[in-house]
């Protein structure tokens, strides 16, 4: 089957899975009648009573604020570190066991110790935590983009005598950002994992916090509506970060596409 | 969504690297610098507990630590927990990857199945499989199967999309000729789709094998489900800071092992493969 | 003004030893503009290295004004065969321009003159807030060229530039280059494997052997300036001249003979 009519059918199964799937779910859900279970419009419902603009404050901003900080705290300190790392092979060869070792790391493998050595279960130890996990993303990447760095536009660089920090902000930097931004973006999916497996951890704000009261409480309405919302966060801030990505690499983009490969 | 950046590949990219001393002494010099990078590590470890920037119980000595791990290594219920995680995480991957492999190849195939499912992947895949653990609590309990679904859930994603990705990269040249060849469907499949898409779905892996590590570990220290988790929580109730440490060291070996392994097999897989792989996030 | 003294490049060592350059030795006067020409392989881009100061020799000397080369000197500039590698896709044709002139001790106002003197040199005013991959292959050439006049040098390397331009234009990128030497009075020193363009272009020519490589001979061009595509090409002093230097590349068999070097300068 090929033509319009075979793209008719396309566009139409696209559209009526997700709202075929939806339906089942919800009907049988009804059906069920378990508490474990709700169907989707209570979901809804009760997403709506919770974050809509209840506990809004209270929780969301707390756990966006932590994402989005030990996330940008992460992705700085990874490229601060990963651009001299990539320039110098020795100091990467002696780097290299350590970072291997923490990168593999499960992260809640830690989270006894950072509170234990942070004495907090504040915003400075969340923080922190998801920083410290965001910065390998990073951190490799930006080895690689550097590493990767053109050999004609290092010798262009040293024909004109353009000095070190000048090198790295106008040459090295520009051309390992689009490997850089894609470590990035990694960084940032783990942030909001590892946010909410610290808040529900030891936290006293936040959605994590959120979903281990419910679950204390077995109350699954609010449960239901915090992994609905965190997948939000997710979705948003991935797609936020994409948008922003494909306006800083207008340039990657076009000279890849005039450059024959 | 594919993109023109990709992750780092296995850590190391074959690049520009300046001249070096032939492979056996280069092996050797490598060797030298990885103890000098560890004993370097050890030694600023035992200054820096030592000098009491950070209070002995908050942070125990490198030599307290290493005493504590090398004790645990010879006690039955550490490895009893050491593979109970292990098992965890490979039945959690194993599953995933019967499920996500297979299914992956047909939504890549069928442009229709692709589009189709497309919705329901693109919002299920960001939820942190994380978030279920109370779900997961409340429904299956403390148990091995609690551990697996929570693995395999959260490992299912990134081979299912590398699949997809890898079955729909093909050239087309190659099925095209094998066409014109008249070689079977069944055929083209095997010989040219499936070789294709191998490096693709070795890096799936190697991400899912990272996660499903991650969730089994989280399920053991959150749930009680039996394994490393489990007792890092006890060492953590129980105040046994050093012991506490060690743990936290040996899950991170378990990590690095997991990770080699994996890296290992996506290197090999990528060696037939010269081309740029992307990333989904 | 520019002197070569026994340059030599190896690479390894014992056994697996390999002599790019064996010995090169010859010199250029102001305001001269060079070609160096040999076979495919005889490391004509590693001595354009070497005496860019971005190599070291293995033995030898370079001297730029009677002082010794050890890094990229400041008066020199350098274009390379690959535009769309050592141009900034992520900068504009401007910002490509003035990078090297940033680290100058320069007045900003200085700084956007001498950009657009050097892009209206080159002919490429109207694209100043373009991207350099939006312009074609010549262009982007033309740009590297603009950088290089922007920067001031008094002495001018080439590698290949116009190795990866289509013929036509070519010949139009050979004429910039000509006709920046005489209104900027600058040196030049050009590395190409194409005959035609050397014999066209050069006051001396610099022939190499292969490897381990040696100069063979430098000849002079005996062509009346100003040069022509089409007139100068009709000569019949153009086809003799060619066809010399391509059999010295040719049957290029028999070590050089000294007595053949032509110049000046070659003992200052």
């Amino acid at each position: 089957m090929r033509g319009r009519g075979y793209e008719t059918v396309k566009v139409a199964a696209e559209i009526a899975v997700p709202i075929a799937i939806v339906v089942i779910w919800e009907l049988w859900a009804r059906s069920a009648d378990s508490q474990f279970w709700p169907p989707p419009s209570k979901i809804l419902q009760e997403f709506n009573d919770l974050w809509v603009f209840e506990q809004f404050r209270s929780d969301v901003v707390p756990s966006l604020m932590r994402i989005l900080l030990g996330f940008g705290i992460g992705s700085a300190i990874g490229v601060a570190i990963g651009v001299p790392l990539g320039m110098s092979l020795w100091a990467r060869k002696f780097a290299m066991p350590h970072i291997e070792y923490w990168r593999a790391m499960p992260p809640p493998a830690l989270l006894p110790i950072s509170v234990l050595l942070l004495h907090s279960i504040g915003n400075l130890q969340k923080v922190s935590f998801i920083a410290f996990f965001c910065i390998f993303p990073v951190l490799l990447n930006t080895i690689d983009g550097v590493r990767g760095l053109d050999p004609t536009l290092v010798d262009t660089a040293r024909a004109y005598g353009i000095p070190a920090h000048e090198r790295i902000r106008r040459i090295v930097l520009p051309a390992a950002f689009p490997q850089i931004s894609a470590g990035m973006r990694i960084s940032l999916s783990l942030a909001v994992i590892i946010m909410v497996v610290a808040e529900y951890f030891s936290s006293t704000s936040g959605v994590g916090y959120v979903l281990l009261i419910s679950k204390n409480t077995f109350q699954l309405g609010p449960m239901w509506a915090a992994i609905l919302l965190i997948g939000v966060i997710g979705y948003v801030l991935n797609l936020a970060y994409l948008l922003a990505e494909r306006r800083m690499l207008a340039w990657h983009r076009g000279w890849r596409a005039a450059t024959p490969q | 969504m594919a993109s023109a950046t990709q992750e780092t590949a296995a850590g190391h990219l074959p690049g520009p690297e300046p001249a070096a001393p032939e492979a056996g002494g280069r092996r050797l010099s490598g060797i030298l610098v990885f103890v000098l990078s560890f004993a370097f590590a050890m030694a600023f470890w035992q200054v820096f507990s030592a000098s009491g920037v950070v209070r002995e119980q908050d942070l125990p000595s490198m030599t307290a630590t290493m005493g504590e791990l090398w004790g645990l290594v010879q006690t039955g219920s550490f490895w009893a927990a050491f593979l109970q995680t292990a098992r965890g995480w490979a039945i959690g991957l194993g599953l995933a990857t019967l499920l996500a492999v297979p299914i992956g190849f047909v939504l890549g195939l069928s442009d229709l199945a692709g589009r189709a499912f497309r919705v329901p992947v693109e919002f299920l895949r960001p939820i942190p499989s994380a978030a279920l653990i109370p779900l997961l609590f409340l429904t299956l309990g403390p148990t091995l199967e609690s551990e697996v679904f929570l693995a395999a859930f959260g490992a299912f994603w990134p081979i299912l999309v590398q699949t997809m990705y890898g079955v729909r990269d093909v050239d087309p040249v190659a099925i095209d000729t094998a066409r014109s060849f008249g070689v079977p469907t069944r055929e083209r499949l095997w010989r040219i789709t499936l070789p294709s898409a191998v490096p693709y779905i070795a890096t799936g892996m190697r991400i899912a094998s990272a996660v499903a590590l991650i969730l089994a570990f989280t399920a053991e220290l959150f749930m009680g489900t039996p394994g490393l988790g489990k007792l890092l929580n006890y060492a953590q109730s129980y105040g046994l800071t050093t012991q506490l440490y060690a743990l936290a060291l040996a899950t991170g070996v378990l990590g690095v092992c997991t990770h080699v392994l994996f890296t290992a097999a996506e290197r090999r897989a990528l060696r037939w493969h010269p081309s740029q792989r992307g990333e989904a996030a | 003004m520019l002197e070569i003294r026994d340059v030599a490049k190896s690479y390894g060592s014992g056994s697996k030893v390999t002599h790019a350059l064996r010995s090169i030795s010859f010199s250029i006067a102001e305001r001269e503009l060079v070609c160096v020409v040999g076979p495919s392989g005889c490391g004509k881009t590693t001595l354009l290295k070497c005496i860019a100061g971005l190599l070291r020799p293995t033995r030898g000397d370079v001297l730029l004004h009677g002082e010794l080369v050890t890094a990229p000197p400041e008066e020199m500039a350098v274009v390379f065969q690959d535009y769309n590698r050592s141009l900034m896709p992520w900068s504009t044709v401007r910002n490509n321009v003035l990078l090297p002139l940033r680290h100058k001790k320069l007045a900003r106002e200085e700084r956007t003159r001498l950009v657009e003197e050097a892009l209206e040199a080159v002919g490429l005013t109207r694209f100043i807030d373009h991207y350099p991959w939006q312009l074609s292959g010549g262009m982007q050439q033309r740009v590297a060229i603009a950088r290089a006049l922007a920067y001031q040098p008094s002495i001018l390397l080439m590698d290949e530039p116009f190795a990866s331009v289509d013929a036509q234009t070519r010949g139009d990128l050979e004429d910039l280059v000509l006709r920046v030497r005489d209104e900027f009075g600058i040196t030049i020193l050009f590395v190409t494997h194409d005959i035609d363009e050397s014999v066209y272009l050069s006051d001396r020519i610099v022939v190499l052997t292969h490897a381990p490589t040696v100069v063979k001979e430098v000849v002079g061009v005996e062509l009346p300036s100003p040069r022509d595509q089409i007139a100068t090409k009709e000569l019949s002093e153009f086809a003799s001249q060619r066809a010399y230097v391509y059999r010295l590349i040719k049957h290029d068999t028999t070590a050089p003979d000294p007595s053949t070097l032509v110049g000046e300068g070659l003992h200052e």
